[in-house]
């Protein structure tokens, strides 16, 4: 029980000082995190599994003969009702005939392309306002932290599904929606980060030396951000694949005939009592990616960030 | 502290001004509503004599900005306008689905914590043993379970196969167990984690250590003294959820047809209802602002080092 309340020879918690142990334009620092990665073992299983999702959604045309959108109307239903697992149909088809395995390959492109999209502006933006906000300091920090106060407030849900069923819903709305509600979270962290930042030495020297504030950002600072950035946008992704589902759950995602795993259970839920793999296929998918970037973000921050202590 | 809460209650104003401005720029930059209002009959131009009776009606021949001030007025007023669906006016139809969004919300958030506090109090004193990974491993993948599909699982298992429990609806407190266990489940597993890595962070901390010192058994170092420091951060994520979960788990509440809030802005997003919508997000932002300052009282009650107004 509480070894570690024993141990002495431990650091004191946050005395490690993780900027000053990167020499992160070196690359001997990210070898070395990524060999702390590779060591994670729960970490490598995730990824590795990620790279199958990837691989399958990628390649979803050479893993599987039938379009996703086609419809079976003579051997893929009977009596109007989906039917099961045949040697044409792996996971057998949905309401309308067609083909679940493809669907749920060509759903996984829409799930991690939204996913990783969406995650990866909000971060992106989230970085540079924050990064204004630390830097410029004073009324324009004021200003960008009580308008992420603001967002912060938003009944997030009751938002996406007003702005997205106003405008017509697509791929690209359904990732904007996403990525305009989730920026505020990432601003926070990357301006307490630049704020920190501003006053180390290394800053100091270079302002002494008539560095002039974009180019301290770009060489002096943003290295030092690119692990939060990377930990950041995996962690963000099981968020923006919850939402797109949910959206297209509600019919209000990608619209059809594109096979998202939302609007896959949405068709499936006619179904659930005769064929409830419709729902648990799809549901099943989505829990895996999510579980997988969880790990690899988890696994991220252990591995670049040794100051969090787990 | 007067002074602190007038200038919280304040911005929690002027963010919902802030709302109700976006709000109301989204709706009419996407459509003249008179127009959607018409009754449609397929490859028929609505009347217009009808659209023009449906502007003066609504007040809908008036500027947009003046319409705006107008809407602003009444809300001063309490009054959140009429709804075009209904022709009821909103106040009315948020008071009548409030009491079972609030019944959902706080059992819900009794259940998730029941279960998540003691599950991730136990994790952290059983660190590193089969127990802690048992309630590790199962957490992880809960947290990856989108609440729409866990409620779709329990509905066919526990609803359909095993007849215990009704299908949808509300009324009783038989109802109200699925819904609440598919969204209470995935968040006690987000508790869970989050207060065993609490705990863990505290025990290597030097207030806990000077208690082990001085000879505290360490069942006693938890409960008294980790405890109570580690439950600040799960007390200000669990205020800011309960928060969210007063303004709706939508998709639950409309895979179990509950009628609550968050179903009625859905159906009022299908029926372009924009008094409803409006409605429905300012006192959804009105709930979140309280809540939020109500969860920095709290802890600021809980935790001496944080002063409340400075």
């Amino acid at each position: 029980m509480f070894k570690t309340a024993l141990r002495i020879t431990d650091a004191p918690e946050g005395h490690i000082d993780f900027v000053t142990q990167m020499k992160s334009t070196s690359p001997s620092w990210w070898v070395a995190a990524a060999r702390r990665f590779t060591y994670n073992r729960v970490s490598m299983g995730a990824a590795g599994l990620l790279l199958l999702i990837v691989l399958a959604s990628t390649f979803a045309p050479f893993f599987s003969g039938h379009d996703p959108a086609k419809q079976y109307r003579k051997d893929g239903l009977k009596n109007g009702l989906p039917v099961g697992p045949t040697d044409q149909f792996v996971l057998g088809t949905d309401g309308f005939g067609r083909d679940l395995l493809t669907r749920l390959m060509y759903g996984g492109r829409v799930a991690l392309l939204v996913g990783i999209f969406a995650s990866g502006i909000s971060v992106i933006i989230g970085t540079i306002i924050g990064s204004i906000a630390g830097l410029v300091g004073g009324g324009v920090d004021t200003l960008i932290m009580r308008l992420v106060d603001i967002v912060l407030s938003l009944p997030t849900l009751f938002v996406i599904l007003l702005f997205v069923s106003l405008l017509k819903p697509s791929l690209d709305i359904t990732i904007v929606a996403i990525a305009a509600l989730s920026w505020a979270g990432p601003t926070r962290v990357f301006r307490a980060e630049v704020s920190s930042l501003r006053e180390r030495e290394f800053i100091t020297a270079a302002r002494s030396l008539g560095t002039p504030t974009p180019q301290i950002f770009l060489r002096h600072i943003l290295p030092h951000l690119l692990p939060l950035i990377m930990i950041y946008i995996s962690l963000g992704v099981p968020t923006a694949i919850f939402a797109e589902a949910s959206l297209g759950f509600l019919g209000l995602g990608v619209p059809p005939p594109t096979a998202t795993w939302g609007n896959m259970m949405q068709v499936g839920i006619g179904f659930y009592r005769a064929s409830p793999i419709q729902i648990v296929a799809p549901g099943i998918a989505i829990v895996f990616t999510v579980v997988c970037f969880n790990l690899v973000g988890s696994g991220l921050r252990d591995a670049l960030d040794p100051t969090v202590s787990r | 502290m007067t002074q602190y809460l007038l200038r919280r209650l304040f911005f929690v104003v002027v963010t919902m001004l802030a709302v109700s401005t976006l709000t109301y720029g989204l709706i009419f930059a996407s459509g003249d509503p008179a127009v959607m209002l018409a009754p449609h009959k397929p490859g028929v131009e609505p009347d217009p004599r009808v659209i023009a009776a449906i502007r003066k009606r609504y007040n809908l021949d008036q500027p947009v900005p003046i319409q705006f001030l107008s809407y602003i007025g009444q809300v001063l007023q309490g009054e959140l306008g009429e709804s075009y669906y209904y022709r009821r006016p909103v106040r009315e139809l948020l008071f009548e689905k409030f009491p079972n969004t609030l019944i959902l919300a706080i059992t819900i958030m009794v259940v998730a914590l029941t279960i998540g506090l003691p599950l991730g109090m136990v994790a952290a004193i059983k660190r590193n043993t089969w127990v802690d990974r048992a309630i590790i491993t199962s957490c992880t993948l809960m947290i990856a379970v989108p609440a729409f599909f866990l409620a779709l699982i329990l509905i066919y298992f526990i609803a359909f196969r095993m007849r215990l429990l009704p299908l949808s609806g509300y009324g009783t407190p038989l109802h109200l167990i699925l819904p609440v266990l598919s969204v209470a489940l995935p968040t006690a597993a987000a508790y869970t984690i989050f207060l065993r890595s609490n705990v863990l962070n505290q025990v290597s901390s030097e207030y806990a250590r000077t208690a082990r010192a001085k000879g505290l058994a360490n069942t006693r170092v938890a409960v008294k003294h980790v405890l109570p420091n580690a439950l600040i951060p799960v007390v200000t994520l669990a205020s800011l959820d309960f928060a969210y979960l007063l303004t709706g788990v939508v998709l639950v509440e409309s895979v179990f047809n509950y009628p609550s809030i968050g179903l009625q802005v859905l159906q009022a997003v299908n029926n372009r209802d924009v008094p409803v919508i409006m409605g429905s997000v300012f006192v959804g932002t009105l709930l979140i602002g309280l809540g939020n300052l109500i969860a920095d009282l709290i802890v600021a009650r809980l935790d001496p080092r944080i002063r409340v107004g400075h």
